[in-house]
């Protein structure tokens, strides 16, 4: 009987701790579907016959931030600087761990340091290069990303390769294999794991990353942070609220719906992420 | 492996010397001279770094609410996610559901999440007549309440992971040498999870220091800039005064000698623990 009742308020501490986590997203959403003028008055009410407007809201909400343009470009410098970094961060990785001279020694240190080093060190230099060299747009900043992202990945992979035995890269060396071939068809496939873990880190930074691409894009190539952070500033106060919860909903939509089919990759990426950074 | 070097190498180096050690190297040399644009840079010696200090007060300020900041929220949130791990590893159903729930804020980004809470606390505060920007308290508590939500899903699954891997046997043989749940969970369960701890202060340490998303979002620093944590400061001293990017150059240069610093002694704290095992 003791253990029941232990169990059952367990349960309602659980419970409790889970609303906390859950209201502050349950709030944007009624509020994505009330009235415009009631939102700052009323935040807590649900909508009620006259205060529910229907999808309204996301109508103004999407055209005043131009929401599904933020969309795509925020899904094209996710995807594309994703793939790069696993790409070159893992050739990179292998190399330098394979092959040890002072040049690969130096280079692990330095992609190593740069781990620690906070983004407003390098941000008004780095805008500067990106301008200069005509990378500040959706596709240069691809490659921004990948400098940036380099720390971290080649740290990871490289704390991988050292664990795979060498005797089996040799093997495909005997059978023939040069070292390009030997790294895709055999290499690449084992670090899979490393691999999912190194695109969940790196894509959960770069999709939510407001700084970079607010000073290198700007207001022309919005991502959907930026298109957030713009809407607000933009309206000096006189903010359509209504259109802005719509846009708050619209940017966790698509987060959550990922989160529900992959959740067990990104806990255990974010976990074994933690662990070795 | 020598002749293919270049294909492994040259694509991320590049964009590394590129995008990282051009503009972190330049921004060092940039930190000692007066600009306005790169070009224009004349050299003043450490003056800048003087005037960061001394010219008025917001650098110190945010500094002084950084680490504010930063102890209550290291504390509260390793505190929270211990104790959510202790309950979630008893053996109850549905525990996967709530580890779900409490790691999703996680996912959030910081622009959209400093908007949800800044909607959240200011509809609290308007039944009392103020807003977040009342006074700097409000702000301050805004952002642990935030950093909470945030982070302890994400520290929980490290907990998590510690406790799963702590020695049941040693558990048992505390509990037959009369040890009751409480000494046992002091004595022997926290000391085996030393690591976890280890690794979740410095992720909260750093992610709390190096904030700047929610702080933009939540307050933007208001009321004045006595919200203003270290990230934003500098910022703000880049952007908002012509002729004080040299100054704010400086003061990222501090910021970053002070990451480091953490940096080295979390690297240092948990190699000796290595050694000790």
């Amino acid at each position: 009987m003791n253990k029941t009742l232990t169990k059952v308020l367990w349960y309602c501490l659980l419970s409790v701790v889970a609303l906390f986590f859950l209201i502050p997203v349950f709030i944007i959403l009624i509020n994505s579907f009330k009235s415009r003028f009631v939102i700052m008055s009323e935040p807590f009410s649900l909508p009620m016959k006259e205060s529910f407007v229907g999808l309204t809201n996301y109508f103004s909400g999407i055209e005043a931030s131009g929401f599904f343009k933020a969309f795509g470009i925020s899904l094209f410098v996710t995807v594309l600087s994703v793939t790069l970094i696993i790409v070159c961060s893992s050739m990179t990785a292998w190399y330098i761990t394979r092959r040890k001279t002072i040049f690969t020694k130096m280079l692990y240190f330095a992609f190593v340091f740069s781990m620690i080093v906070p983004f407003q060190m390098v941000m008004y230099t780095l805008t500067y290069v990106a301008v200069k060299l005509n990378f500040a747009n959706p596709l240069g900043i691809v490659f921004i990303y990948l400098g940036f992202g380099a720390g971290l990945s080649v740290f990871m992979f490289s704390g991988f390769v050292k664990g795979i035995p060498r005797e089996i890269e040799e093997a495909a060396t005997i059978d023939g294999c040069n070292s390009v071939q030997t790294f895709f068809r055999v290499v690449f496939p084992i670090l899979k794991s490393t691999t999912v873990t190194v695109a969940i880190l790196n894509a959960m930074w770069i999709w939510n990353d407001y700084l970079l691409p607010y000073l290198v894009l700007g207001s022309k190539y919005k991502t959907i942070p930026v298109a957030v952070q713009l809407t607000m500033q933009g309206a000096y106060g006189n903010v359509d609220w209504g259109g802005f919860m719509a846009m708050l909903t619209l940017s966790i939509i698509p987060i959550i719906v990922l989160y529900i089919f992959l959740q067990r990759y990104i806990i255990e990426g974010v976990l074994s992420g933690a662990v070795k950074g | 492996m020598k002749k293919y070097a270049p294909l492994f190498l040259l694509p991320l180096t590049l964009a590394f010397l590129v995008f990282f050690v051009v503009p972190f190297l330049g921004g060092l040399i940039l930190s000692f001279t007066e600009f306005t644009t790169v070009e224009n840079a004349s050299f003043v010696g450490v003056e800048n770094y003087v005037k960061a200090f001394t010219a008025d007060t917001g650098f110190l300020n945010a500094l002084w609410f950084t680490i504010k900041f930063t102890i209550v929220s290291v504390i509260s949130v390793n505190v929270f996610a211990f104790l959510l791990a202790l309950l979630l590893t008893k053996s109850l159903k549905g525990v996967n559901f709530f580890r779900t729930v409490f790691f999703l804020p996680n996912l959030i980004g910081g622009i959209v999440l400093g908007y949800i809470w800044n909607v959240i606390i200011n509809g609290v505060l308007s039944y009392f007549g103020v807003d977040i920007t009342f006074d700097a308290s409000y702000g301050f508590w805004g952002l642990v309440i935030l950093m909470n939500w945030q982070m302890i899903g994400y520290m929980m699954i490290i907990y998590i992971a510690g406790l799963q891997s702590v020695d049941r046997g040693l558990i048992e043989a505390a509990h037959i040498d009369g040890a009751n749940h409480i000494s046992a969970l002091w004595h022997v369960t926290i000391p085996s999870l030393m690591p976890s701890v280890t690794i979740c202060t410095f992720l909260t340490l750093t992610n709390s220091f190096k904030l700047f998303d929610q702080n933009l979002a939540l307050t933007g620093g208001a009321p004045g800039k006595e919200t203003s944590m270290l990230a934003l400061d500098i910022y703000d001293t880049f952007y908002g005064r012509i002729g004080w990017q040299g100054v704010g150059q400086a003061k990222a240069v501090v910021f970053f000698v002070i990451v480091a610093l953490i940096a080295l002694v979390q690297l240092k704290l948990t190699r000796s623990r290595e050694v000790e095992v």
